[in-house]
């Protein structure tokens, strides 16, 4: 907006001295808009920059409407009573058709209410794990940065250790000895999750407190905790948020990997995982359902991981010339 | 010099981590609800029996006893033995982690061969259709659930049109050929066997390009983002101004600089892929170190889940600490600090 410096000029030449400025209210918020024009057309440029790429505007698309389905889908879904384990086995493993869009399962249960209810828990968990995983290590992370020394040692060591453990597989011991269900496997993936945030937000914390402004914070009296929160924190958000939006692909994908080896949610709770698993033993001749699940799954989080990708490109500061 | 301080600081921490590795997962299975003596024993095991059982292996004493027991065991080459097969942990880790190794080489092989054009792609033509392909191909690639993806195949490449087979890792009617390396692609080309590993290679095409699939994915994103940095770098610049063809900027400017980042996503992608593909190795069958993994886990089965968490994270802090070698080998900028 301000780019050119000369079309400043008669625009504050011909305003109103200040005093007048503040004694109307509506002014209150020209000013607003008038003091951060820069990050307003910042902010501007980035949407219209994200708009133009095809690939994220599909991501954006495909993610409004998971979670349109993961909110609504209780209202309409075809066949409740299927979610809840009802059986009809005179109707058991009929290939998809107009009343059944995927099919029904093993028990004739209709495969496409199952999916689509499906998406409201595997959502719910995402976003539990994901704020688990951030809480704690953003926590972590931006104590082991500020503080250094011994501190950071301990913390980060801690999570080095963390970070060794194979994949999915410290999950899959946690789960398998606490025992089964979706509440266990919650907790297990939120365990294996944080170090990478902490990992994340200790590297930009070493960066930022030698920066100026903590300087400045600490020069007029600010504390430890008022500079690491309200000072270096906010400057990491974008950070956190792009790493965030890529994640939840993968926390859904882990959570149905938990559920396709027996050991996330449990049926007859619908999972897309624990649904592939079952379908399995019907291959080839019922091949509706493990299919229709896994797609669902596999364009779900594509629409995540575009929109993370997209969102990365607009946000990363080392991305943003073009 | 630099190197050996380097090196001495990193192997220090190695056993400060594989000892908190130990703790936690002997943590984790000594919580379990199961008793895994139980299991051992069988369903019809009198009550002296599992007492008898108990003390035999040890799980009688407090835990801290137990856990320094193990870990002198450890030192003595004794990793114990699974209760479901009762065969000797180290010796399967091992068996199984050839299996795990091979898959490894022949999935970062493809990754490599697919993900480095692709980016290059990408890069040349940012923003135009190939961009908009290659980033939709390599987000695509981590977007698949990897044991649907299996299954899928399975269906499609193997029951349907025959191409490749099932499952498994060799065809159980032939003569399953003598291992020296224990990867068997290489054991077959040893032995001259030249039938035996096109039979090998049939087996292994399904899991690795499964496993390849986060290869691809990693290094082409790794790659494009490196290329399209260095393609704003001044020198870029002044190699353009003074007349050097494209094509040589872009093979001995761009690439020399962009691969020292990708050097180093490749050793965490190999250490992470040597932690055993779980679920590809359920789907399809792969005797790997991932399937010993699950089904001692899904068992409770302590010993053989000790060993492989150790015998897997000592793997993992070894090609990591190589990789920071190379990584720093190849840049000296970055230096030895």
């Amino acid at each position: 907006m301000s780019l050119n410096p000369l079309s400043e000029i008669p625009s504050t030449s011909s305003a109103p001295p200040l005093l007048v400025t503040n004694s109307e209210p509506q002014n209150r918020l020209t000013r607003w808009l008038k003091d951060h024009a820069s990050q307003l057309s910042d902010i501007r440029r980035g949407l219209f920059r994200f708009s133009r790429n095809r690939l994220s505007m599909i991501g954006v698309v495909i993610v409004l409407l998971g979670l349109l389905i993961a909110i609504t889908a209780p209202l309409w879904v075809p066949y409740p009573d299927d979610v809840t384990g009802s059986v009809n086995m005179s109707i058991r493993l009929h290939p998809p058709s107009a009343d059944h869009l995927f099919g029904t399962d093993d028990a004739g249960r209709d495969v496409f209410s199952r999916t689509i209810m499906a998406t409201r828990i595997s959502f719910e968990v995402g976003v539990i794990i994901l704020l688990v995983a951030i809480t704690v290590g953003v926590f972590l992370g931006a104590i082991a940065g500020y503080f250094g020394g011994w501190i950071n040692q301990v913390i980060m060591r801690f999570t080095d250790i963390m970070l060794t453990f194979p994949g999915i597989f410290l999950a899959l011991a946690i789960s398998a000895a606490l025992g089964r269900g979706v509440l266990n496997a919650t907790l297990a993936l939120s365990v294996t999750w944080w170090p990478g945030y902490c990992r994340l937000v200790e590297a930009q914390m070493l960066k930022m407190k030698e920066e100026d402004f903590v300087a400045g914070a600490r020069a007029l009296g600010a504390g430890n905790l008022r500079i690491i929160f309200r000072h270096i924190l906010p400057n990491l958000l974008t950070a956190i948020i792009v790493k965030a939006s890529m994640d939840f692909g993968f926390a859904v994908l882990n959570l149905a990997a938990l559920g396709f080896i027996g050991v996330g949610v449990l049926p007859p709770e619908p999972d897309w995982g624990s649904m592939i698993a079952a379908g399995r033993r019907f291959i080839p001749i019922s091949w509706w359902y493990s299919t229709f699940p896994g797609l669902f799954m596999f364009i779900t989080v594509l629409g995540f991981n575009l929109l993370g990708d997209g969102l990365r490109d607009l946000l990363d500061p080392n991305a943003t010339v073009r | 010099m630099k190197l050996a301080r380097f090196l001495v600081k990193r192997l220090l921490l190695i056993p400060i981590i594989l000892l908190g590795l130990s703790l936690i997962t002997f943590g984790i299975s000594h919580v379990i609800p199961g008793d895994p003596v139980k299991l051992a024993a069988g369903p019809q095991a009198r009550p002296d029996q599992i007492i008898k059982l108990t003390q035999e292996y040890g799980l009688d004493r407090p835990l801290p006893e137990q856990y320094v027991r193990y870990i002198s065991n450890l030192f003595q080459g004794n990793w114990g033995y699974s209760i479901s097969n009762k065969r000797d942990v180290f010796h399967d880790l091992v068996t199984y982690f050839t299996a795990t190794l091979e898959l490894t080489l022949v999935s970062t092989l493809i990754g490599l061969v697919v993900g480095i054009p692709l980016a290059i792609i990408s890069a040349r033509w940012r923003d135009r259709w190939p961009d908009h392909a290659a980033r939709f191909v390599s987000i695509g690639a981590v977007s698949v659930p990897v044991f649907w993806i299996a299954i899928i195949l399975q269906i499609v490449l193997a029951q349907n049109l025959h191409w490749l087979p099932v499952s498994g890792r060799f065809d159980p009617r032939a003569n399953y050929p003598t291992t020296h390396t224990g990867l068997l692609l290489i054991d077959t080309l040893l032995a001259g066997n030249i039938p035996a590993f096109f039979t090998a290679l049939r087996y292994i095409i399904m899991p690795a390009f499964c496993q390849s699939l986060l290869v691809i994915a990693l290094i082409t994103r790794q790659l494009r983002g490196d290329l399209l940095d260095i393609l704003r770098k001044d020198f870029v610049l002044v190699a353009r101004a003074n007349g050097i063809p494209e094509r040589r900027i872009w093979t001995r400017y761009l690439m020399k600089n962009a691969l020292i980042a990708t050097i180093s996503q490749l050793g965490f992608l190999i250490g992470f892929q040597l932690g055993g593909a779980v679920l590809i190795e359920y789907v399809l069958d792969w005797p790997g170190i991932g399937q010993y993994a699950l089904k001692a886990a899904l068992l409770l089965d302590f010993q053989p889940i000790m060993g492989a968490t150790l015998f897997v994270g000592f793997i993992v802090v070894i090609v990591n600490l190589m990789t920071d070698v190379v990584y720093r080998l190849v840049d000296p900028r970055i230096g030895f600090a």
